[in-house]
């Protein structure tokens, strides 16, 4: 029988954290930066508790190759960051898609390029969707835009994690990480462990070869072949775990494409334009970027009159929903930058001058 | 319904633990709520913002261009903080360190309230004195019902100083309740 969700007042920080945990997470390893410290500060007090691990590294660099080591011998496992620390660990990543490994990281966006500043920002989403290292592969990537959203997203990412057998990513960011809400905590269990047949550790002669965990492969059909195989797994993932809301006008003249902490932003600018200026608008909100929803997003362009794109970056999600777009309709980017935070009002003002421009609203 | 709370104070004055209780205690009278904290790094004397979105329907954005209510727990927050309240809102202000009271269009409620916690002898209750005024001032909740809240948020170890904070909520509501004449 399963038991209730208890609710709970909670960071971001927290609920990503414990997410984790019912997810079953038992190995964390992380180096300490804001704004993501109560993650490993969480996990440092609860893993002990319940026969996990937790290790503060030497660097990001040390992290994402501890993550690799506890992946290759089947254990589910963590590391959170922000971005210069992904940065970081973007080589160690790489080899985690080479070598097929399931793992969560998560990544609480901050201002940059450099070293930045504690701010909140989307400005990663490049890193996150074309990123991961250098090579093919690609981390399916989770954009949460609640406190309950970061929690379930995070269980719910060691799950997709094994089923591809590829990293995936929680895509999240400064003021989601701080901020605090209501949140239903899904019950810590022991899972049994994950099925991982090609896992390496102590094993018996008789019963089957050595497993190798490797990203070398010298012969160039079997490298080809392994970016083969991851991707006819991202298509498989693009028709399994492609997700999005929607909110706002059935019949909309604009719409709005925008995720995490921006979507929360454009929920209320919506209400506004949708009450007070009688523009109709709809938020299309992506839940997952890669594999990313095109599909909504190219249906709604045949039937608007104009897009509108809020992102915290000079413009890098834009992109994908231009792709979707093809021209269907004009796409217009409401970006800010280097932790400033679009108000509900100018992005209600983007709407009103998308939609004059569009001829579907007078002054 | 929706009311945005905005709190601004010195750090160790307790902004962001009451902004977390107010927003604890509408999530506990069953209102959709957020808080969302900007803060400078220093952990004493650096200074502490938060925005607290409480509302019937859907919070949608946690952070206000134009909050309903502020708490504004001395000088520098009533100087760089009060101008976008929307008009007639409700501005509480901690007037043991901002005497003088803030004029516009907005209702002003002049709590002392590092008197009345010298008063109560414990420091430390200078916010549940605000927290009250507020509460009584917007109508939005009971004190007991925060006074339930902080209860329940505070570990079993701080419960001894419940009497001072209930009392200092009390206290602030006695003068919050002016405000809805």
């Amino acid at each position: 029988m399963s038991q209730q969700r208890r609710k709970v007042f909670i960071s971001g920080n927290e609920a990503t954290a414990e997410g984790g945990i019912a997810g079953g997470c038992r190995h964390f390893f992380g180096y300490p930066i804001t704004p993501q410290n109560k993650i490993p500060e969480y996990m440092a007090e609860e893993l002990p508790k319940i026969g996990g691990v937790y290790l503060q590294a030497e660097s990001e660099v040390a992290a994402i190759n501890m993550v690799y080591g506890a992946a290759s011998a089947g254990a589910r496992v963590m590391t959170t960051s922000s971005s210069p620390g992904i940065a970081l660990m973007q080589e160690g990543l790489s080899y985690c898609l080479g070598s097929e490994l399931p793992c969560v990281l998560v990544n609480m966006v901050r201002g940059g390029p450099g070293l930045g500043n504690i701010g909140p920002a989307q400005s990663d989403y490049w890193l996150a969707t074309r990123g991961c290292g250098h090579g093919d592969g690609r981390c399916i990537t989770l954009t949460p835009y609640s406190v309950q959203e970061l929690h379930d997203f995070t269980a719910g990412a060691f799950e997709i994690a094994d089923r591809y057998r590829n990293p995936v990513m929680v895509l999240a960011d400064a003021i989601l990480a701080s901020m605090m809400e209501p949140c239903e905590l899904i019950p810590r269990r022991d899972l049994p462990a994950p099925d991982r047949p090609w896992a390496v550790g102590p094993h018996d002669p008789d019963q089957r070869e050595r497993n190798i965990v490797n990203s070398l492969w010298v012969e160039f059909d079997v490298m080809e072949a392994v970016s083969q195989r991851l991707e006819e797994r991202y298509r498989q993932a693009a028709e399994e775990i492609t997700d999005w809301d929607e909110f706002g006008s059935d019949e909309p003249q604009v719409m709005i494409c925008a995720y995490g902490i921006s979507a929360r932003i454009c929920e209320s600018a919506v209400m506004q334009a949708n009450d007070e200026l009688g523009i109709r608008t709809r938020l299309i909100r992506p839940k997952t970027v890669f594999p990313f929803p095109t599909e909504p997003i190219r249906s709604w362009a045949e039937r608007v009159d104009a897009a509108l794109v809020v992102e915290l970056s000079m413009g890098q999600f834009v992109e994908d929903v231009r792709l979707a777009v093809e021209g269907r309709c004009p796409v217009d980017l409401l970006g800010r930058a280097g932790g400033n935070v679009p108000t509900v009002g100018d992005v209600v003002e983007k709407i009103r001058e998308a939609a004059l421009r569009a001829g579907v609203a007078r002054v | 319904m929706r009311e945005e709370l905005f709190m601004a104070g010195l750090g160790g004055q307790g902004v962001n633990l009451a902004g977390q209780l107010i927003a604890r205690a509408g999530m506990d009278i069953g209102l959709n709520v957020s808080w969302f904290p900007i803060y400078s790094p220093e952990v004493r004397g650096g200074y502490s913002t938060c925005t607290i979105v409480l509302t019937d329907g859907r919070v949608g954005s946690p952070t206000s261009e134009h909050p309903t209510s502020m708490i504004l727990m001395d000088p520098t927050a009533v100087e760089n903080f009060a101008a976008p309240l929307v008009r007639g809102g409700l501005m509480v202000v901690n007037s043991s360190l901002v005497p003088e009271r803030p004029e516009g269009d907005f209702r002003v409620l002049m709590v002392p309230a590092n008197d009345i916690a010298a008063e109560i002898g414990n420091e430390r209750t200078v916010n549940m004195a605000l927290i009250g005024a507020w509460a009584a001032g917007t109508g939005l909740m009971d004190v007991e019902d925060v006074a339930g809240s902080l209860r329940a948020m505070l570990p079993e170890r701080h419960h001894r100083h419940m009497p001072d904070n209930e009392n200092a909520l009390k206290r602030g509501a006695e003068i919050g309740e002016t405000a809805r004449l």
